[in-house]
């Protein structure tokens, strides 16, 4: 049986996926467990691995490519099987051989019809250089441009029908609602990364749909610091444990007693998360990653340490796995290590609630009467007022001072 | 401004450079004494005399390579080439030659020529004797080209090839030279090197063409006019240097292009600017940039087919609704 291999689903959220390299051409063998293509979801380059040996008879998609999950992207077969490359093909949505050019024309509508809200530019609509340069400044996503050229091409003459009677109806976009910029000589234009893009997407989607909230809880820190510098002393350098190790297993040990927090809002409904997956946000040059600590509130605070520490690495190396960064049900934000007393930070969808950590500091603080030093840290949540409200907040970031002020809670 | 053929023309700015600057020289093919095929050497050789138009054998080696020694020896030899169809006969000396001397020499010598000659199709000459092989020359680097598309233009282009340092093929339309056109009197008006003009204003399609498709660009812009659609029509006069500033100038508007050339469209005139157009102008592309050239096959003899292999007002009126 000829093995069709599809956009894998790589996150809960992840609708498509780009097709951006076919490691293995046609022609080419393939064990299982080889690297296949590189895919490109919403959060990272990921490399896809074949479940299935065989020689690679055709690929149905093109590079570059945006491909829903679950669309035959390859074939892999034996060599003597008898595969039809151009219906596969045609189904796919694929570019068709130079003879049929009919195919790529039947699928150009079925993909505007049911589109997700992605990014303008990622499907593939046939449109003029001119066409494609005015959507994109605008704001307009060609696949809701009907197209009047040969084939279905959008041309300009449409997209200038198209901006004077429709604005776009997508979720509003950080692109759409930007004013026109002035550039002159010494500015600098420089092109969105995918990376960029998307967060520009989801933290306008967040901050125009999402009612958000904000409460403020200032932590003494005093004996954790104390235990941390306590317990690195009999860890070796790879295991050491940071502050943020400490907040992440506070956190996720609040969120057991909080589960309101570790939700999702689902229009009608409210989604209680089974597991406890922490992200911690790590900035990269590029733009910002989410690292997940799963099942955080059942692991040893060396384990965080180790975790955290080996996915961060491989974000800034580029060679994140699809596992670090899928699957979070709550967001840490920490910029405690830049020297920060306090911020807000936003949620990132369809999350109910973010934690902005500021530095932890020795400060003068006043103990029965008396002024002594003290360590000082104060954290920030935003939460979503649609799932839950301010009292619950703060009780959970109660909880999550208390297992900070007394951090035996969280070895035990 | 007075009205003269293209021919009277060519003939004026010959006589007018001839009375200026003694060193330029007249010769070729029937050039003298019967004042040439078309009439374009008429009463040089009554005027200036036989040292300096004079008639040779047929033996087109000889006329492109005595002009290369007498350019490099301090005249300005202005040499007729009948047809361009014969100036294959002299590849070597134009090509190797002509275009060489000054960069081989390190510039201690120059080669101020100008051949004129005659290029295209349209008068039953059949396949050998009517082609448009203009953008061979246009492809040396060292060899100006330059072909006419008005009496007006004919004059001032023929006077500033004669003034330049370096060769120019001058090629003229064998079935425009009895055209007429304005004619400044002006002696001293010689057009630049390496200009295209516009022939005609219009924001809807970019017509660009050069020697006799500027005409027929021009009919199809006045009949497209009347349907609505303004075609801008750029000359490129010159093939080689290409001065194409104009021509995305007016892309940059109208985001469609229609090429017009009277040769062969393989490796022509037209794949050159829409090559150019699209690495200089890819965003504006609003359609696929069309060509209009000769049929690929060698001209035939017949008539009727002959004007079906040439290209003609419909074929741009064609092309230039696939663009829009």
């Amino acid at each position: 049986m000829p093995e069709l291999v599809p956009m894998p689903k790589l996150g809960f959220d992840m609708a498509e996926g780009t097709l951006v390299r076919k490691v293995k051409k046609e022609g080419d063998t393939v064990a299982k467990g080889e690297i296949l293509a590189e895919i490109e979801t919403d959060k990272a380059t990921i490399e896809l691995e074949s479940y299935a040996s065989g020689l690679v008879r055709g690929w149905l998609v093109d590079e570059g490519q945006a491909v829903p999950i679950g669309t035959p992207m390859v074939v892999v077969a034996a060599p003597d099987e008898k595969v039809d490359l151009e219906a596969l093909r045609a189904k796919s949505g694929g570019a068709a051989k130079p003879s049929a050019p009919a195919a790529k024309t039947t699928a150009a509508p079925a993909v505007s019809a049911s589109a997700p809200a992605t990014l303008p530019g990622t499907a593939r609509v046939p449109a003029s250089p001119i066409a494609r340069k005015m959507a994109e400044a605008a704001g307009i996503d060609l696949r809701q441009v009907t197209g009047s050229g040969p084939h279905g091409r959008v041309v300009k003459k449409d997209i200038e029908a198209f901006s004077k009677t429709a604005r776009p109806t997508t979720a509003p976009s950080a692109k759409s609602s930007a004013a026109p910029v002035a550039i002159t000589a010494e500015d600098q234009a420089l092109p969105l990364t995918k990376l960029r893009q998307i967060i520009a997407r989801r933290m306008v989607e967040s901050k125009t749909t999402v009612p958000a909230f904000y409460i403020t809880s200032e932590i003494d820190m005093a004996a954790t610091m104390a235990l941390r510098k306590q317990v690195n002393t009999l860890l070796p350098d790879e295991r050491k444990v940071s502050v943020n190790d400490f907040v992440v297993k506070a956190v996720a040990l609040a969120l057991r007693r909080f589960p309101n927090l570790n939700a999702s809002f689902g229009g009608t409904q409210i989604i209680r998360h089974g597991h406890i997956n922490v992200g911690n946000a790590v900035a990269l040059e590029s733009g910002l990653l989410t690292v997940v600590v799963k099942d955080a509130d059942y692991k040893t605070l060396s384990v965080i340490a180790s975790e955290v520490k080996g996915m961060v690495g491989r974000a800034r190396e580029g060679k994140v796995q699809n596992a670090d960064i899928e699957g979070s049900t709550f967001t840490i934000s920490n910029l405690g290590m830049y020297d920060v007393d306090n911020f807000i930070a936003i949620i990132n969808p369809p999350e109910a609630a973010i934690l902005a950590v500021g530095s932890a500091r020795e400060v003068p603080v006043v103990k029965d009467g008396q002024l002594v030093a003290g360590w000082r840290m104060r954290a920030t949540c935003s939460a979503d007022h649609r799932v839950t409200d301010g009292a619950e907040v703060a009780q959970f970031m109660q909880a999550v001072k208390q297992h900070l002020e007394e951090p035996l809670r969280l070895l035990v | 401004m007075p009205v003269m053929t293209i021919s009277k023309a060519i003939a004026l700015a010959l006589a007018e450079e001839m009375e200026r600057d003694a060193s330029i020289v007249v010769y070729g093919e029937e050039v003298a004494v019967a004042g040439g095929t078309y009439g374009a050497t008429a009463g040089l050789y009554e005027r200036f005399g036989p040292q300096r138009v004079l008639d040779t054998p047929i033996s087109e080696g000889v006329i492109a390579g005595s002009a290369v020694g007498a350019a490099m020896n301090g005249l300005r030899p202005v040499a007729e080439i009948m047809g361009i169809n014969f100036a294959f006969l002299a590849m070597d000396q134009i090509v190797n030659h002509a275009a060489k001397v000054r960069s081989m020499f390190g510039g201690q010598f120059k080669c101020p020529l100008v051949i004129r000659t005659t290029s295209g199709g349209g008068r039953q000459l059949a396949a050998t004797h009517s082609q448009t092989p203009d953008v061979i020359f246009a492809h040396f680097p060292g060899l100006y080209v330059v072909a006419p598309s008005t009496a007006a233009d004919a004059k001032g282009l023929l006077k500033a090839a004669i003034r330049s340092d370096d060769p120019v093929m001058f090629i003229e339309q064998a079935t425009m030279y009895s055209e007429r056109g304005d004619v400044p009197d002006d002696k001293e008006f010689v057009l630049p090197i390496g200009k295209s003009d516009v022939k005609r204003q219009g924001g809807d399609v970019t017509l660009i063409a050069y020697s006799k498709t500027v005409g027929i660009a021009l009919k199809a812009a006045q009949q497209l006019a009347a349907e609505g659609t303004e075609c801008q029509v750029i000359d490129l006069r010159w093939l080689r240097p290409l001065d194409l500033e104009p021509v995305f100038e007016s892309f940059k508007q109208t985001n469609r292009a229609v090429i017009v050339e009277e040769g062969w469209g393989t490796y022509g005139v037209g794949a050159e600017v829409a090559t150019r157009l699209y690495e200089e102008c890819f965003d504006y592309v609003d359609a696929p940039i069309q060509r209009v050239a000769q049929k690929e096959v060698p001209l035939p003899y017949n008539a009727e087919l002959e004007r079906y292999a040439l290209p003609n007002v419909n074929d741009v009126l064609e092309a230039v609704k696939k663009v829009l």
